[in-house]
């Protein structure tokens, strides 16, 4: 391990070590950030969910884009998986299904990027009730 | 390597420590790497997360969950259920005390909601034995900005112009304490961490050594390089293990990393820490006689002036300063006096971490800005009293503080509010007392605490609370006269005033609170000789009722001495002259034939 001998240094070792933490302090305030959950239920796995998770967290961070990517459970739309959720920070969360590797470039491209919506949305046909109201 | 996708974060601190939290960080692993996940998800253990109550705690990120009362055997349902399917683990989340219902992250829980972490920033948050982590979290940036763009005086002005007060229960200026000790010539100087930690109840500083230490080593590199010192030194007591084995790694870490030693950040500024171990003196905890120990001498307070900062350790200036104000400094030097002053009240700036125990749900640690009320502490972040009880009072500071109560609940918590109200700060520790509690016990607990503890040098402190401690003895045996009140107060008061140190100034101040705030029940005690808690058990009797008894024998037969008597069928009869009153027949009777009286 090389000592630290400036101020630079432990800048320089900072950067390095930030990464590290990524997870934890994106949590922090997951509100200001993009949030991608991706369906992990039975259905969306064999459907390859997976491979889709992995490419989000993959380019998400390749193309600079600050962001959680976590799994949920199954959203209901069996017929559409891979399905997934995107949430802007400050927007409502959008719903996109059939989602191959192809539609995953889109959706950060287009969608999270610039805000443009992509073909696969699958719109809210459902009430959520709320326990505390 | 692929990066890792999420984080589970084990807590390490010394409550889920002893509930087995390392066989849930080992199995955790075992398990990832049985499902080759070892290269997707990591596994670090932290400092305490604060929340005792419910340990040991597994946090998944960057989802939040928040798992309590994980056992190991749970280890595999995380992963199978949560890490791989994405399902929360519902049976392991936290519920709601009052709505019952399990809460899917930490950042719905009141527990957090009302806090703000400065000292405990990365206490349950980084690897305590990984600097790399700290460093990551802005950690030694303080110590490098001082360093390098800083001089002395601007660093002294800085803290005195945050208003920060000596979170070891003096409230003194952080600030002016530096200054002195800086005004002081020599040739050597030290700088000494207080972590003997003695308050019942106050686990404060043990978690923060235990989560964080490098946050108080870059602090006391920093208060070196202000008053002018190239030591120093950590006064920790010996049954604090976990604390010292996290301190003795991060010290190498930081000399490895060149964060400690000669010619810090290519500065002439030289700097190293060593430990000194204490044996668990609750008077050492007072500066003097911590120096005292230290030098190998008896742990006993001489009287100041001389101050530290003028004649301390080996007779050279020392600048003595609590581990939970070390653990702040950091943050007041990185984001600037006019922040930390921003928060708190007028006379009392930045957050307080309190520990809180007793009859309270939701028993940990907590870290709160000063103004917040007793009120929000106990009900809303504290989550209320245990079992659905009725609040009676909360001892503040300790066995030196009072007893506050009811009509206190909202009383903004400060350093002068609290003395304000017939108490004090003290280093934090919060103890909350039900309707089951008797004051006269209460008062007798602590002072069993500070006879204990008391060095023994000056008369007041040695003979005055023995003599304390018998009365309040006598009361609760039902032998006090209603003159013993007075002698009680007129005592404490002797004692606080002739004192030679905090120990003995302040101990007599439960008594004296308790004895304020619960007049009737101290009066009922000695007049009525009755306690009316049910604490007292010479002032108890159990009673049999006849109208009930249907004379089944069987609290006869569960009296371990006797005291029953009475034939089959027919109405039984206490003797109290033999009688014990250990309760074995009141819980045995299945009709209700016997009462407390």
């Amino acid at each position: 391990m090389s000592k630290i001998t400036s101020l630079a240094d432990l800048n320089k070792r900072r950067e390095e070590m930030k990464t590290g933490l990524d997870i934890r302090t994106k949590a922090l305030d997951p509100e200001r950030i993009v949030q991608v959950k991706v369906s992990m239920a039975t259905c969306g796995i064999a459907s390859g969910a997976k491979t889709i998770m992995e490419f989000f967290l993959e380019h998400l961070d390749r193309r600079n884009v600050s962001a959680v990517v976590t799994q949920t459970g199954c959203m209901g739309y069996c017929y559409a998986e891979p399905t997934i959720e995107v949430k802007l920070p400050g927007q409502y969360p959008v719903v996109f299904g059939y989602v191959d590797l192809k539609r995953a470039d889109q959706i950060i491209e287009k969608y999270i990027k610039t805000g443009e919506l992509v073909d696969g949305i699958i719109p809210v046909n459902y009430q959520i009730i709320d326990l505390k109201e | 390597m692929s990066k890792y996708s999420m984080h589970l974060l084990v807590c390490g601190g010394t409550g889920c420590h002893a509930a087995e939290s390392d066989a849930i960080v080992c199995n955790l692993r075992d398990e990832l790497e049985a499902k080759v996940l070892t290269d997707k998800v990591q596994v670090i253990k932290t400092g305490c997360f604060g929340f005792c109550e419910k340990g040991p705690i597994v946090k998944v990120m960057p989802d939040n969950t928040f798992y309590v009362q994980v056992k190991p055997e749970d280890t595999q349902t995380i992963i199978d259920e949560h890490i791989i399917k994405g399902r929360k683990v519902t049976r392991l989340l936290f519920k709601d005390p009052s709505t019952k219902e399990a809460v899917s992250d930490s950042k719905h829980m009141d527990f957090y909601k009302k806090q703000m972490r400065i000292a405990l920033r990365n206490c349950g948050f980084i690897n305590p034995e990984n600097i790399d982590e700290y460093i990551a979290r802005d950690g030694y940036q303080a110590l490098g900005k001082v360093l390098t763009e800083m001089t002395p005086d601007q660093v002294i002005r800085e803290i005195k112009e945050s208003g920060q007060r000596g979170r070891g229960g003096g409230g003194f200026s952080t600030g002016l304490k530096w200054e002195l000790a800086k005004k002081s010539v020599s040739d050597e100087k030290y700088v000494v961490c207080n972590a003997d930690e003695g308050d019942p109840g106050a686990f404060m500083d043990r978690s923060v050594l235990e989560g964080d230490p490098h946050s108080v080593l870059e602090a006391m590199a920093i208060c070196g390089y202000c008053i002018g010192s190239s030591t120093g030194l950590i006064y920790i007591r010996a049954e604090y293990p976990l604390a010292i084995q996290r301190l003795k790694i991060a010290i190498n870490q930081a000399r490895e990393n060149g964060l400690l030693g000669n010619n810090i950040f290519g500065t002439n500024f030289s700097f190293d820490i060593s430990l000194k171990y204490g044996a668990g003196a609750f008077v050492c905890g007072e500066e003097t006689a911590l120096i005292h120990s230290m030098e190998g001498l008896r742990g006993e307070p001489t009287i100041k002036p001389p101050f530290p900062a003028e004649s301390g350790y080996l007779g050279k200036p020392t600048n003595v300063n609590n581990v939970e104000t070390f653990a702040s400094i950091p943050a007041i030097i990185l984001k600037g006096a006019k922040w930390y002053s921003s928060i708190g009240t007028e006379k009392s700036k930045g957050t307080k971490v309190f520990a809180l125990a007793g009859k309270i749900n939701n028993v940990g640690l907590i870290e709160v800005p000063m103004g917040t009320t007793l009120r929000e502490v106990i009900f809303e972040i504290g989550g209320g009293i245990k079992n659905g009880k009725k609040f009676k009072g909360v001892q503040t500071g300790g066995p030196s503080g009072g007893c506050l109560t009811e009509k206190h609940l909202d009383t903004p918590i400060d350093f002068d509010n609290l003395i304000a109200a017939g108490s004090m700060m003290g280093s934090g520790a919060m103890i909350v007392l039900d309707e089951d509690d008797c004051m006269v016990s209460m008062a007798k607990f602590f002072l069993d605490f500070t006879v204990e503890e008391s060095c023994g040098k000056c008369a007041p402190c040695r003979i005055g609370n023995k003599r304390l401690h018998e009365l309040l003895g006598q009361i609760c045996e039902g032998k006090g006269k209603i003159q013993d009140l007075d002698r009680l107060k007129n005592m404490s008061v002797v004692i606080k005033d002739t004192s030679l140190c905090g120990l003995g100034q302040s101990s007599p101040n439960p008594v004296l609170s308790m004895m304020e705030n619960f007049r009737d029940e101290y009066l009922a005690h000695v007049t009525d000789k009755k306690c009316p808690a049910g604490q007292c058990k010479s002032l108890m009797k159990y009673i049999i009722n006849a109208e009930n008894c249907v004379g089944c024998t069987a609290c006869a037969r569960v009296c371990p001495v006797n005291a029953i008597t009475g034939e089959r069928k027919e109405v039984h009869l206490i003797n109290q002259e033999i009688c014990i009153k250990c309760g074995a027949c009141y819980e045995k009777c299945k009709f209700d034939a016997i009462y407390i009286s």
